[in-house]
């Protein structure tokens, strides 16, 4: 505690020059530490990118800004004066508006209607066409191209965006907060966006980007902040004095953990192939771009890449989740693309999804049901038109055993166990069947060290029963470290593969460079 | 531990505690859920007495009175059960559908055309009057179902395929039920101008115990019909689909995560349409006793509201089939007494009272409210 306070002392010391200072900014979620004593600077017409993985903080950290959350620790100043928010009218108030990633837009009104909700002016009767022309010129200032008089359900998303801007500028926000805006854009779009922003800094305002894609950042912001865990790893360094690559390094993080011993065997027979598939993702955008790869029985193959880049798409059209508009996927000889999730669960696929609690798991329903999810129609669980509950309750409680899943009985509900705990429980549930091909989505994410080990040992055992694996993950250490050959995906496309671990090429392959190009540039610089 | 301490600590409040309300991490025991839901219904009837005084009533006495003229003898009792009957079947349907999380709020209109089938097959007339009883009962069940089956399978149909919310569409159903069976008994089938159809042959009539009186004398006068066989079948029928058969779990894994469901493999569409269907074919094997059992002739008011009573009875009995058919009784006797008190209004609205208790009471299984010592925030 006294440590914390002298270091207020110090920071209340230092001057603030910049439009937005925050210091020490302490948040705690149950069980989750945030933001750790991040510090983050704002300075005036500039556009600063927070970059970081899912989970870093970046969010939370402008949730802060934006007053919608409020910080355990740590203070904030706006052009030199402390602020406390208590909501986000207070930080609109001291002109700071945030756009958020899912739009606060009512779908049914006009793009006038919505910029003036909520606003004291006008009071009782509206005169829109006044209000029309004054959003109207104020979209031709910032280049804001939208038809005031249009319902908001007309919009396309990119004009929805500049809806959500024009509404922070009309309430005054010399501070803008964007929330990953281009994860919702199409290409176009996101040119359109830039051209903006960057108007919108010559007009002086000042921009905080968040995003997790690394050319974007390059491409628009100033200066950058990279959160990971929590934790800054870097503080609003020029872009002009870092490369991707570097940037790369400071968002995933290279510390070792620790090694896993892995046996030296044969890979067998092709079981999983992918052949230029193309799919799209839930916002109907291009996600996956002719993916093409191989797994074999008796290998584990890791699939590196940074978040969003298509890895759960690519799941999704493997395990039957998700339509592929082009291409094949064939599992065993056989071609299931665009075929039932039942099928490939037919043909011995097993999935450990990304989201445990949303997909993976029925969280009010037993730990004995969340087991039998997907042979409970088989023997001697499934008898007849039956569930048979003696048999359940007994399969449930050998798997408890199995895998260590702490839980007082089976009769439990999922909901109540702990992160670690519920993804013993996927882990039992897709190992056990023995499965011919094994998709592995992020597996040991949120889980303790412990845990993880845990984890990667059964995945390793899995490989050795011959199943073949894809281990998609965002840990570069576990994919080294597990996989006996890594694909790198960026943008829905595999940009290579690399047998060596060679984590120089990986990660300059997370972004975005081919594998062919890196070959030549290296031959390049060998002569 | 003083006031004074407190209030330095914290400026804003005077009193040292606040109520703090935080969502339950364990699942309260099985004891305490049962015991909220009896102290929810004796809450709901005191302010019911409440009501009564203030509508110028003694409400004991009105309590008391409910309680003699619904449980008071053999004969009351037996006709607590006739009202009970549609309400057990209608209560099914809605534990059915609500257990995939389905909102079927149209047992109403299922129960409608279920009434509506029956008389069909004496009306139209699919069988001739001189028909055996129990080829009557098996064929005007089998339309009975079948009619309340489609006006499930509509709704149903329209959320696999269109992702039409069923609450609005089942409930915007029921209005069309009502007033097809009108066009019926207004102009098709009206007896001599009046609104209702001619009364149903003999046959025709589900089996009472009274009939049975001249072979056992302590049957005179009881009007409990077959129907309540059927209802009880319905109920061991309904229990071994939810909670033992493979089809029961899938429509549990959807009801609790359709994402989940998918992911297993199982076709959430089909089971819509499936479950929805289900909840039809029992309210409409209501309708048909109902109308075969009690009223014997189709007409407009068959139904005092049973298939929205329907709604609070799966909630009240926890969507447990058996309990279905207890609660069905409790709130039987409610509708046959209330009557006694007043033809509507106070026991409608002491119905109303329980069911806002009811949902208000599920709050406290998900949230834990405790006092806190104010401190520095």
């Amino acid at each position: 505690m006294e440590m914390v306070s002298t270091m207020d002392q110090e920071n209340e010391v230092r001057e603030c020059r910049n439009v937005v200072c925050m210091r020490g900014i302490v948040k705690h979620f149950p069980g989750v530490l945030a933001n750790d004593h991040v510090d983050f600077e704002l300075r005036e017409g500039e556009v600063h990118a927070l970059l970081g993985e899912n989970g870093a903080g970046k969010s939370t950290l402008m949730n802060i800004l934006a007053g919608l959350y409020r910080q355990d620790e740590g203070l904030i100043e706006v052009n030199g004066k402390e602020v406390k928010f208590n909501s986000p009218r207070d930080a609109i108030a001291a002109g700071i508006g945030m756009v958020h990633q899912h739009f606060m837009l009512v779908p049914s009104q006009s793009v006038t209607e919505n910029i003036l909700l909520g606003l004291s002016e006008p009071r009782f009767r509206l005169n829109l066409p006044h209000y029309d022309a004054v959003v109207a010129q104020m979209a031709e200032e910032y280049g804001l191209h939208v038809d005031p008089r249009a319902k908001i359900w007309q919009l396309s998303v990119g004009e929805q965006q500049r809806v959500e801007l024009l509404k922070m500028l009309y309430r005054g926000a010399e501070i803008l907060i964007m929330d990953e805006p281009t994860a919702v854009l199409a290409p176009s779009e996101i040119d359109d966006l830039f051209v903006t922003l960057r108007a919108m800094t010559q007009k002086g305002k000042s921009i905080t980007f968040i995003s997790h894609k690394l050319h974007e950042v390059m491409a628009i912001s100033n200066r950058v902040t990279v959160l990971r865990k929590g934790k800054v790893t870097s503080s609003g360094i020029n872009i002009a004095d870092t490369s991707r690559a570097g940037l790369a390094n400071l968002m995933v993080g290279r510390e070792v953990v620790f090694r896993v011993d892995k046996n030296e065997q044969e890979p067998g027979d092709v079981i999983l192939s992918v052949d230029n598939i193309h799919a799209e993702n839930n916002k109907g955008l291009k996600a996956l771009n002719g993916i093409t790869l191989n797994v074999r029985a008796g290998e584990i193959v890791g699939l590196a890449g940074v978040a969003g880049n298509g890895q759960r798409e690519l799941a999704d059209v493997i395990t039957g989740l998700r339509k592929a508009s082009e291409g094949q996927v064939i599992i065993g000889g056989e071609d299931i693309t665009n075929l039932s999730p039942k099928a490939g669960i037919r043909k011995g696929v097993s999935h450990i999804p990304e989201d445990r609690t949303h997909v993976g798991t029925a969280p009010n329903l037993s730990v004995t049901d969340n087991v039998i999810m997907k042979n409970y129609t088989e023997e001697p669980i499934g008898k007849g038109w039956m569930v048979n509950d003696t048999a359940a309750t007994k399969y449930a409680r050998e798997l408890k055993k199995a895998f260590d899943i702490i839980v007082p009985n089976v009769h439990t509900s999922v909901r109540l166990l702990s992160g670690g705990n519920l993804q013993k429980v996927i882990l039992a549930r897709e190992i056990s069947k023995k499965p011919e091909l094994l998709i592995a989505m992020q597996p040991t994410r949120g889980l303790d060290v412990g845990a993880i080990e845990g984890v990667q040992r059964l995945l390793l055992l899995q490989r050795e029963a011959g199943s073949a694996v894809l281990l998609v993950s965002e840990e570069l250490e576990e994919l080294l470290s597990l996989s006996d050959r890594i694909y790198v995906i960026y943008e829905g496309e595999i940009m290579g593969e690399v047998a060596d671990g060679d984590i120089e090429k990986i990660g300059l392959m997370m972004t975005g460079m081919q594998m062919e190009d890196i070959r030549l540039q290296g031959e390049k610089s060998n002569e | 531990m003083s006031e004074s301490m407190t209030s330095n600590i914290s400026p804003k409040g005077r009193f040292p505690f606040k109520l703090k309300i935080e969502p339950r991490l364990k699942s309260p025991s099985g004891w305490f859920s049962s015991m909220l839901s009896f102290l929810a219904v004796v809450l709901a009837l005191l302010v019911g007495a409440g009501i009564i005084a203030a509508a110028g009533g003694e409400p004991w006495r009105a309590y008391a009175h409910i309680a003699r003229s619904s449980f008071g003898s053999v004969g009351v009792f037996s006709d607590t059960m006739v009202k009970a009957i549609p309400l057990m079947l209608t209560g099914l349907a809605c534990t059915v559908a609500f257990r995939m999380r389905l909102w079927n709020i149209g047992a109403e209109g299922q129960f409608f055309l279920g009434a509506w089938g029956a008389s069909l097959v004496v009306l139209a007339p699919i069988l001739p009057e001189e028909t055996p009883q129990w080829i009557f009962i098996i064929v005007m069940s089998i339309v009975g179902i079948a009619m309340g089956a489609i006006y499930g399978f509509i709704p149903g149909f329209l959320k696999a395929k269109l992702n039409v919310n069923e609450i609005i569409s089942t409930l915007m159903l029921n209005y069309i039920a009502v007033e097809w069976n009108n066009y019926f008994i207004y102009d098709k089938w009206s007896e001599g101008g009046f609104q209702m159809s001619k009364v149903f042959p003999r046959n025709a009539w589900l089996p009472r115990l009274a009939d049975y009186a001249k072979e056992i004398p302590e049957f005179r006068g009881l009007t409990v019909h077959f129907g309540l066989v059927f209802a009880i079948i319905a109920a061991v029928v309904v229990w071994l689909i939810l909670y033992k058969s493979q089809w029961g779990y899938e429509i549990r894994l959807i009801g609790d995560n359709p994402k989940a469901a998918e992911y297993a493999g199982i076709p959430i569409a089909r089971n819509i349409i499936l479950v929805m269907s289900l909840s039809g074919a029992l309210a409409g094997l209501a309708g048909m006793s109902e109308i075969t059992g009690v009223v014997h002739r189709l007409q407009g008011h068959i139904s005092p509201g049973y298939g929205f009573t329907a709604i609070i009875i799966a909630w009240l009995a926890k969507l447990n089939p058996f309990a279905v058919l207890l609660v069905s009784v409790l709130f039987g006797a409610l509708i046959l007494a209330g009557r006694e008190i007043q033809p509507s209004g106070v026991p409608t609205m002491i119905q109303g009272v329980i069911m806002v208790f009811l949902i208000a009471s599920d709050f406290f299984m998900r949230y834990r409210i405790y006092f806190a010592r104010r401190k520095e925030e």
